[in-house]
C-alpha cells in the first residue's frame, strides 16, 4: 500500500536554552494514517509533536535546528506564517480547553478567525463538527450553555470538534485521554480511528496499549532520541532495539 | 481533642477580627447616616444651593463629582488597559520593563496632594485648561492609572496559557487571541480594579483642590472647561469656613451619606457587569 508523506522531520534538534531536548530526530508522518510516539515522562514526544504547528516559539529562549515540512514546505521559513501552519495543523491539547463561552461560540470561534461570517454556513458546520466528534447527541439541546459545564471528557470532544470545524489536513493530539476516565478514552480513541479517514494523525500517549490499539506508525522516544521507528505491529511484536523491547514488555518507564 | 480546641481557638480568633473590622465599618456608616440623614430630602438631592450655602440643595455638587469621576475613568481606563496589555502580552521580558512595572507600582503610592500639584502645573497652567472639569478629570485619571493597570495586568496575567494556545492553535492572530479570548476572560479582574479606583477617585480631595472644585459656582458646570463643586471638596469647606457651622455640619454629613451612595452606584454597575461577564466565564 502506498503511503503519501503528510509531515516531516528532517534532522531536528530542539533546545530549551542551553538544554538539549531533541537530538537529531527524523520522522515521517503519513497522510491517512495514526503516528503514535511513545517513551517515558519527559523524552521530549510532547516537545516533537509542538513543531508540528509551531507552538514551541510561544516559549521563550528555545532553538530550533532543522527542519519540519508540510507537504514539503518548510513550515519554519521566513516566508511562511505561522498562522497559516495551524490553520493546516490543528491541535488537541492534553488538558481539555475549551474557552469560556457556550458550545457554539467555542466552535464557531475557528471559523471567525478564518474569515467565514456567513451564519447559515457556520451553523451547518457547528453542527457537522460536533457530531463528526460524536458529541452532537449530547449537546444539541444545550448549545448556548458553557462549555465549561460539560464534564472532561464531553470538554475535550468538544475541543476535537473544534479543531474539525477549520478544516485542518493533519491533527496534532498532545495526550488527549490524559485526564480522562477510561469510557471517555475509549469514545476518543474510537473517534481517532474515524478521523484518519480524512486526516494524517499524530498521537502523544504515555499509554502503550493505547498506541496499540489506534496507531499504524510508532516512534519510540528515549531522552530527546528517536530510538525506533515503524509499524506499530512491528514494533509491538518485534522491535529491533533492545531499549525499545525493554519499555514495551513494561521493564521500565 | 487538643487539636480540635486549639483550631476551634483559631477560628473564634479569626472570627472576632472579621467582626471588629465589621463593627469599624458599620459605625462609620452609622454616624454618618444618623447626622446625615436628618437633611436628607428630594430638594436637597435636586435643587441649586443658595444662602450661603444652609439653605437648598447640592445637585450642582453631585453632578460635578459625578463628570470628574466618570471623566478620569474615560481617561484612564482605556490607557491604562492599552499599557497593561502592551505590558503583560507584547514587551519582551527585560530588566528595563520590569523596572516600568516597579516604578508603576510605585506611583500608586505618591501622596495624592502631590497628583494635584502636577496637575496644577501641566493642566491647568502649562496645556491651559484652567481650574476645570477637563483639568480635574485628568489629574485624577492619572491618579487611577496605576490602580488600574496593576490590577489588569494580574487579570491578564491570570489567563491560563493553554486557552491561548487554543486559540492560536486554531489559526487565530495574536491580537484576535488577545481580544476575543484574553480580554473577556481577564475583564471580571479588570473590572475590579476599575471599581476600586472610582471609590478613590470619587472621594479623593487632594487632587481636584487646585485642579477642579470651587467652594461655590453658580448653578451647574456648562462645559469640560467650567469650574466646579464636588461632594469631598464641598464636605471640607462646609466644615472649615462659612458663617453657619452649625447648620453647615449637618449638610457635610449629608454630603457624605450622598458620596457613599454616589460611589455605591458607580461601582454598582461596574460590579452588575462583573457579575454578567463571569456567569458566562462558567
Amino acid at each position: 500500500m502506498d503511503n503519501q508523506i503528510k509531515m516531516q522531520a528532517k534532522n531536528v534538534d530542539f533546545f530549551y536554552g542551553k538544554n538539549q531536548a531533541l537530538i537529531n530526530v527524523n520522522l515521517d508522518v503519513y497522510a491517512n494514517k495514526v503516528t503514535a510516539m511513545i517513551g517515558p515522562s519527559g523524552c521530549g514526544k510532547s516537545t516533537f509533536i509542538r513543531l508540528f504547528n509551531r507552538m514551541n516559539e510561544l516559549i521563550m529562549h528555545t532553538t530550533l535546528k532543522g527542519k519540519i515540512l508540510l507537504d514539503g514546505l518548510d513550515i519554519n521559513s521566513p516566508l511562511v506564517d505561522a498562522v497559516d501552519v495551524r490553520r493546516r495543523v490543528g491541535m488537541v491539547f492534553q488538558k481539555p480547553n475549551p474557552f469560556p463561552k457556550t458550545i457554539f461560540e467555542n466552535i464557531k470561534y475557528g471559523l471567525k478567525v478564518n474569515g467565514i461570517k456567513d451564519k447559515a454556513f457556520i451553523e451547518q458546520k457547528v453542527e457537522d463538527s460536533l457530531r463528526k466528534a460524536v458529541i452532537w447527541d449530547e449537546v444539541k439541546d444545550r448549545l448556548n450553555d458553557s462549555a465549561l459545564k460539560l464534564s472532561g471528557g464531553q470538554q475535550q470532544r468538544l475541543c476535537i470538534a473544534r479543531c474539525l470545524a477549520v478544516e485542518t489536513e493533519v491533527i496534532l493530539f498532545d495526550e488527549p485521554c490524559a485526564s480522562l476516565d477510561p469510557i471517555s478514552t475509549a469514545k476518543i480513541e474510537e473517534l481517532i480511528l474515524e478521523l484518519k479517514k480524512d486526516y494524517a494523525i499524530v498521537i502523544v500517549t504515555h499509554n502503550m496499549q493505547q498506541a496499540a490499539r489506534v496507531s499504524d506508525y510508532t516512534g519510540f522516544f528515549l531522552l530527546g532520541e528517536l530510538i525506533e521507528f515503524g509499524k506499530t505491529t512491528d514494533i509491538f511484536t518485534a522491535p529491533q532495539d533492545k531499549k525499545t523491547e525493554a519499555y514495551i514488555t513494561g521493564r521500565f518507564g | 481533642m487538643k487539636k480540635e480546641f486549639s483550631q476551634n481557638l483559631g477560628f473564634f480568633g479569626l472570627f472576632l477580627c472579621m467582626v471588629t473590622t465589621l463593627l469599624v465599618l458599620g459605625s462609620i456608616i452609622y454616624f454618618i447616616a444618623v447626622r446625615g440623614f436628618g437633611v436628607l430630602n428630594w430638594n436637597f438631592l435636586t435643587q441649586v444651593p443658595y444662602s450661603a450655602m444652609t439653605k437648598g440643595g447640592i445637585a450642582p455638587v453631585i453632578v460635578g463629582t459625578f463628570y470628574i469621576t466618570l471623566g478620569a475613568i474615560i481617561f484612564a481606563l482605556p490607557l491604562g488597559l492599552a499599557c497593561a496589555i502592551y505590558l503583560c502580552e507584547y514587551s519582551p521580558k527585560s530588566i528595563v520593563v520590569n523596572i516600568i512595572r516597579i516604578s508603576i507600582n510605585n506611583l500608586a503610592g505618591v501622596p495624592s496632594v502631590v497628583f494635584g500639584l502636577f496637575g496644577l502645573a501641566v493642566f491647568v497652567k502649562f496645556f491651559g485648561f484652567g481650574v476645570s472639569i477637563l483639568s480635574g478629570s485628568l489629574t485624577l485619571g492619572i491618579l487611577a492609572l496605576p490602580m488600574i493597570i496593576s490590577s489588569a495586568q494580574e487579570a491578564l496575567l491570570a489567563v491560563p496559557q493553554s486557552i491561548r494556545e487554543a486559540s492560536l492553535s486554531l489559526g487565530a492572530t495574536k491580537w484576535e487571541t488577545i481580544k476575543n479570548i484574553v480580554l473577556p476572560t481577564a475583564l471580571p479582574g479588570i473590572l475590579t480594579g476599575v471599581i476600586l479606583s472610582i471609590g478613590r477617585v470619587a472621594g479623593e480631595t487632594a487632587p481636584i483642590l487646585f485642579t477642579a472644585a470651587a467652594f461655590y459656582t453658580r448653578g451647574y458646570p456648562k462645559s469640560i472647561f467650567s469650574e466646579v463643586m464636588a461632594l469631598p471638596y464641598h464636605i471640607y469647606a462646609l466644615m472649615t469656613e462659612g458663617a453657619h457651622p452649625d447648620r453647615q455640619r449637618a449638610i457635610a454629613y449629608g454630603c457624605s451619606l450622598v458620596l457613599l451612595f454616589l460611589v455605591l452606584f458607580i461601582s454598582g454597575f461596574a460590579i452588575f457587569l462583573r457579575q454578567r461577564q463571569r456567569s458566562l466565564n462558567g
